[in-house]
């Protein structure tokens, strides 16, 4: 039957490299169309990558990839097909937008595709119907538990009814029942469109014998193809696990050994764990109901439960990382507190996510760690060279953690939580995600820790064959225990033949007991879809899907009502804090005078500089040494020394000597403060000459008539208020703009813009838009604090000045768009945004120093910057009413801005994963 | 190192340091802030009148009144412009100039016939930093011109007191004296601020920080680990770029002790550093942080003596800014490498910017634990 169908995809000879690593090598492969086809492998051997590189998300470095009859490297033909194709990556909910709701998850990915608001708003009620979200679809897919968010991740895929349907371990960290609703969901859709392709990678071997065709892989190539019941015939093997070890080169075979757990021995001696009615509240949700187990020394003891119900809050109030709201936690005996560090000795624990250091290597990881939890010196070593050998990890020591196999993780995770040899073990769900051959490893190393060193196992899982392996397990629901035994006896009580139906009987009568919780099962038949018209689109630009990128940019940022009232509010802190205190009118200097004539001339002189407005007078110097002290301590900033018998020399003519000290620090102040220095001397010697005299003495054979043009009072607020908005207009939207795109990058909501028709443009424009319309609202609450609070008027045209700013804003979000294309971490853009904005904002664009009188290198930054030319346009508006003509220069550099800096972001950005 | 508080602060430090070596990308910003950014911003600004553009009008066209627009040159002024009359508004209003002369038809002769008549000096006096000074330059270059062209000397007539001014500590008022120490010190504030407090937030995203807190550490131990590698490497390039940048390329004289300031920039470095991870306590996701940064950083830059004098500030504003470890740093550091002053004279500040630090870094480790479990990804 697979035969008979045409094929959906090919693949010659591709491979695919990671700097050293080589992820696919040489890959050939044909994939049958119209059926289920699996592929299974262990970690790390390029099942994702192959995934990827079928949907078009990443790119092939060599080879040839067909879909649908098309070459993929082929742009116009990878344009046309992408809207058959349906993509969803690795990881619960990767690919959605987690503060977005579920309705307006799904509703994205229909404007996407372009479809009208009746036909989305229909598909959306089917969809959520047809998956059980549709009670849900107000809440936000951070609040959905993990099997939700895969069957979200699934409605956002299906919104287009696509031909293709990738799955990467789309079951991978999801509980048994929802696992199985998952499948039934899938099932059933199947039904109602049987030409649909679906390609899934999965690590659980069970699943993948129900698929109709199976591909298994290892270390980047393929080892064997065909049905599930092929293969094992092919290798004579009885289960589909025991077939896929058997498909594996000679020596991986032998890491392998069938896992044996020796019996416990006879019962412990006291308790290990003691939860007394722990209860843990986040606001009005009660995450953890008054749960109450214990754990004897020495017991391995299974924690199982759907993702969401409390079993990582139960464990971290076991560690002391939360303090519980009631109850109480007992570890040997002794009540568990956040500061106690003895405690923190005795436990080792692994948290769910991944928490090395991914950028040491394994040995250093190892050795950090034994060193914080103090190992004697002499032991460290020792003990390192022990883990490293136990746990296999001996090949890896010197690679950095980060660049390792899922299952290689997990061990050293576990080797260094057991590095300073704990007696007891808290770990949270430490194989999600890790295949089968490494799981058993894992289990090996567990069952050496519980039953040769008497070590206590607390540990999370979703995997019921690792529950079989436990000494107990607690089944956990919507933060209540609701049954806990040996597995045996849990079997027994419900009679069921396997945990897992034991396990989901549980939850079904929980769930009925409780109407609130999701009765997710799959629905009935539905609806037939709407007809989806299928005519391509017209490549280029669609205003339709760039607005659907600003409609959920929009959305997120709404959603963080921090950030967005921490950008409007914080900019009108930041003009008032600026507008008054980054003043150029130099005032208020302060200065002594060494007066050492004591006349009532000397004393004549030094008042008439303290009575000036630029002048503080401080008490007098003593003698040059004072002197000394207080210049160098920046306490004066002048320095006014009256040389003896100055009053005499004066009225004989002797032209006497005052002798003045300017502190040149800060050249700008010192520079001014010698201008009013001489400015009040000559204005003094004509006072004088003219008390004396009776006429004005003219000192200068013409007159120098001064015009402040402008700003007559000579104010500095009417020059820095209209120079804060480039400031600030800059700074704020760069830095909002500057995580937008490598924060889907580092979080991987990206994907979505691989796998979907949007284009680089409209990507980026749409992203953009949200941000200048903040930026606008941001410009006219400080134009209207500019002339109500501080009372500096618009004198020229407030349209031109919001058409500039207009374009102003467009480039600086385009600036801060840039640095996110071009950065790979939120970090990296962050800090390159700021440094790269700040200092030629403030220095380079004309704010206190003409950009002509710049020099060198900050003569030519200032003439590529676009606060430059805003600037002297505020400036003109504000100040010297100009108008657009006037202005035409501006303008048009600042128009000119927009494109360069869109297409350098459009370059860096690719539309596929390389 | 021991296997007591200091072994742990020691050994988290390293690994700070570690992660920080192998972010390339942020490696290679740092180098070019302590080298390129603060040579083109030392070299390149000037607060003092350098280029000032300037336009004249000359309807005298006469040998003075050409002397005079020749006595008009660099390094203060760029070589005029001649306009005529009816041109000088747009000058004026474009920003082109800042400053724009007229010199009256029959100057010359009016002068020598002891008319007084007037040039005309219009300033534009949105451009704050240079039209004062300039205005003074230009009376006075004047002044010289026509003194010498009607006396033979540029001096006028002996004043019945004289004033001699001297300029202490920067004698020729050269700029970047100041500006290359300042830039240096407004990347130490940045660089700090950012390291520390976005470090802080990627363990807490990437949940390592609540791994460190189930192993035997206490949250001093981890902040005072942030802060001494992340100041370690400013500091280490803070020296760095005073020596080889600002003493050897740019060849500023550096009056005071170099390891003075160090020590000084090892205290504000604490304070900085505590101040970045207390944003990021703050702060539930990097966005967030991204924008308190900036709400922090630009107060603390442009307010805290650096760029403008503190005296010039409206008395609220200077006593806001005495909040700020960044005002005692700016003060110190002036009066440490422009006027050479002791450790006697700038005591007050080292002790301001520790009590400031403390502060902070207690209201950090107040947050801690609570903001572990804040984390909005």
């Amino acid at each position: 039957m697979a035969e008979a169908a045409p094929l959906v995809a090919r693949l010659t000879g591709v491979g695919l490299r990671y700097g050293e690593v080589a992820a696919l090598e040489k890959v050939d492969l044909e994939l049958p169309g119209g059926v289920m086809v699996g592929l299974i492998g262990p970690d790390g051997v390029g099942k994702s990558s192959l995934l990827a590189l079928v949907s078009g998300a990443r790119k092939a470095q060599t080879g040839r990839i067909e879909v649908f009859g098309g070459d993929l490297r082929d742009r116009n033909f990878r344009d046309k097909v992408q809207p058959r194709i349906a993509y969803m990556p690795q990881g619960l909910g990767r690919n959605l937008y987690q503060t977005l709701s579920v309705e307006e998850n799904v509703d994205f990915f229909g404007r996407l595709f372009g479809q009208g608001r009746a036909e989305r708003s229909a598909r959306i009620d089917e969809l959520l119907t047809a998956t059980g979200l549709a009670p849900f679809r107000k809440r936000s897919a951070a609040k959905l538990s993990g099997g939700m968010k895969q069957k979200l991740g699934l409605c956002c895929a299906l919104i287009h009814d696509p031909d293709l349907l990738i799955l990467d371990e789309p079951t991978t960290g999801v509980d048994p029942l929802s696992r199985r609703q998952f499948w039934a969901l899938i099932a059933s859709l199947r039904a109602r469109r049987p030409g649909m392709s679906v390609l899934v990678a999965t690590a659980y071997m069970e699943e993948a014998e129900r698929f109709d065709w199976l591909v298994a892989m290892d270390a980047g190539q393929i080892v064997g193809t065909g049905t599930a019941a092929a293969l094992k015939a092919h290798t004579g093997r009885a289960t589909l696990e025991q077939a896929f070890i058997r498909l594996l080169p000679e020596d991986r075979r032998r890491e392998h050994h069938a896992l044996v757990i020796p019996p416990r021995g006879d019962a412990g001696d006291g308790w290990a764990i003691e939860a007394e009615g722990l209860t843990e509240r986040f606001g009005d949700f009660t995450a953890v109901d008054h749960v109450s187990f214990s754990i004897e020394r020495g017991e391995i003891f299974g924690f199982l439960g759907p993702n969401g119900c409390g079993k990582t809050t139960t464990m971290k109030m076991l560690t002391g990382l939360l303090p519980p709201k009631e109850g109480r936690a007992l570890l040997f005996g002794r009540e568990v507190e956040a500061g106690n560090l003895e405690t923190r000795k005795q436990v080792g624990y692994m948290s769910q996510a991944f928490s090395l250091y991914g950028e040491l290597t394994v040995a250093q990881n190892l050795e950090l760690h034994a060193r914080l939890f103090h190992l004697a010196p002499q032991r460290v070593a020792p003990r390192c060279a022990e883990l490293t050998e136990g746990f296999g990890l001996g090949p890896y020591a010197d690679m950095p953690a980060a660049g390792l196999p899922l299952g290689i993780r997990q061990r050293l995770s576990l080797a260094v939580a057991v590095v300073h040899e704990p007696p007891l073990l808290i770990l949270d769900e430490p194989t999600s995600g890790v295949d089968p051959i490494a799981r058993d490893h894992f289990w090996a190393l567990l069952a050496k820790l519980s039953r040769e060193q008497g070590v206590t196992i607390f540990i999370s899982t979703h995997f019921m064959n690792e529950a079989e392996h436990c000494d107990r397990v607690a089944l956990m629901d919507a933060g209540r225990v609701l049954a806990g035994d040996t597995p045996a006896a849990l079997r027994a009580a419900r009679g069921a033949a396997s945990l897992e139906e034991a396990f989901i009987a549980c939850l079904e009568e929980a769930a009925q007991a409780s109407p609130t919780q999701a009765a997710i099962a799959p629905s009935a038949p539905v609806a037939a879809a709407a007809p989806l018209d299928r005519t391509p689109k017209p490549g280029g630009f669609s205003l339709a899907r760039m607005l659907s990128i600003s409609h959920r940019e929009s959305l997120e940022l709404l959603r963080d009502p921090i950030r967005l009232a921490v950008a409007l509010v914080g900019a009108l802190v930041l003009m008032f804090v600026l507008g008054f205190g980054v003043s150029m009118d130099v005032e208020n200097l302060r200065f002594a005078a060494l007066d050492r004539d004591r006349s009532p001339e000397s004393r004549a002189y030094i008042d008439n500089i303290a009575g000036s407005r630029y002048f503080v007078q401080r008490p007098a110097i003593r003698d040059v040494a004072d002197l000394e002290r207080r210049m160098s301590a920046g306490e004066l900033a002048v320095a006014i020394e009256i040389p003896p018998n100055y009053g005499r020399d004066l009225r004989l003519g002797r032209h006497p000597e005052i002798g003045v000290w300017v502190d040149g620090a800060m050249p700008f102040r010192g520079e001014t403060a010698r201008g009013y220095l001489r400015g009040m001397h000559s204005e003094y010697i004509v006072a004088l000459a003219t008390e004396a005299t009776g006429t004005t003495p003219e000192l200068m054979p013409t007159e120098i008539a001064l015009r402040y043009r402008y700003n007559q009072d000579f104010r500095s607020i009417y020059a820095m208020v209209p120079a804060v908005l480039p400031l600030l207009l800059i700074f704020i939207p760069a830095i909002l703009m500057a995580l937008g795109v490598v924060r889907e990058k580092e979080l991987g909501s990206i994907t979505n813009f691989y796998v979907t028709p949007v284009t680089r443009l409209e990507f980026l424009l749409g992203k953009q838009v949200p941000y200048v319309v903040v930026s606008m609202i941001s410009f006219f609450a400080l134009v209207l604090q500019a002339v109500f609070v501080f009372d500096v008027p618009i004198k020229g045209s407030f349209a031109v000045l919001t058409l500039g700013t207009l374009l102003y804003v467009t480039t600086t979000t385009s600036f801060g768009l840039l640095m996110s294309t071009f950065t790979r971490t939120q970090i990296a853009a962050l800090f390159g945004t700021a440094i790269l904005t700040m200092l030629p904002t403030v220095q380079f664009s004309g704010l206190t120093t003409p950009v002509d009188s710049l020099q060198g290198p900050a003569y030519w930054i200032g003439q590529f910057f676009p606060a430059s030319y805003y600037l002297v346009l505020c400036r003109g508006v504000f100040t010297k009413a100009l108008t657009f003509s006037d202005l035409t220069v501006q303008f048009a550099a600042l128009a000119a801005f927009i494109p360069v800096l869109t297409a350098t972001s459009a370059a860096l950005l690719s539309k596929q994963e390389k | 190192m021991g296997n007591g508080r200091l072994g742990n602060i020691y050994r988290l430090g390293v690994k700070e340091l570690r992660s920080l070596w192998a972010d390339k990308a942020l490696l290679v910003l740092i180098v070019w802030a302590f080298t390129g950014a603060i040579y083109s911003a030392a070299k390149g600004v000037s607060q003092e009148l350098r280029n000032a553009p300037v336009a004249v009008v000359d309807e005298d066209r006469s040998p003075l009144s050409q002397r005079m627009t020749g006595a008009l040159t660099p390094p203060y002024f760029k070589p005029p412009t001649r306009i005529e009359f009816r041109e000088m508004d747009r000058y004026m209003d474009h920003g082109r100039v800042t400053f724009a002369i007229v010199i009256p038809a029959n100057f010359q002769r009016d002068l020598a016939a002891g008319h007084r008549p007037a040039v005309q000096v219009n300033i534009d006096a949105t451009q704050m930093a240079q039209s004062f000074i300039g205005a003074g330059y230009i009376q006075s270059i004047f002044a010289a011109e026509i003194n010498e062209y009607l006396t033979g000397s540029r001096e006028s007539a002996d004043p019945p007191i004289r004033l001699a001014t001297r300029v202490r500590y920067n004698p020729n008022l050269i700029g970047y004296w100041f500006g290359g120490v300042m830039e240096v010190i407004n990347l130490v504030n940045m660089i700090t601020i950012i390291l520390v407090g976005a470090a802080f937030i990627r363990e807490r995203e990437h949940g390592t920080l609540e791994h460190l807190l189930v192993m035997p550490l206490t949250p001093v131990q981890i902040m005072v680990a942030k802060i001494w590698a992340n100041g370690l490497a400013v500091l280490l390039c803070t020296a760095f770029a005073l020596l080889a940048v600002v003493q050897g390329v740019l060849g500023v004289t550096i009056t005071g002790s170099i390891p003075l300031f160090l020590c000084g920039s090892a205290v504000y470095l604490f304070s900085a550093g505590s101040i970045g991870i207390f944003l990021g306590t703050i702060a539930r996701s990097m966005p967030q942080f991204g924008l308190l940064f900036i709400l922090t950083i630009i107060p603390l830059q442009m307010l805290s003596g650096g760029v403008t004098p503190r005296e010039s500030m409206p008395q609220i504003i200077q006593d806001i800014m005495l909040a700020a470890p960044t005002t005692y740093f700016v003060r110190m550091a002036q009066a440490i490498l422009y006027r050479g002053a002791g450790f006697d004279v700038v005591w007050r500040d080292f002790v301001g910017i520790a009590v400031i630090g403390a502060v902070f870094f207690a209201l950090a480790l107040a947050r801690f634990r609570r903001s572990v479990t804040l984390t909005q990804i």
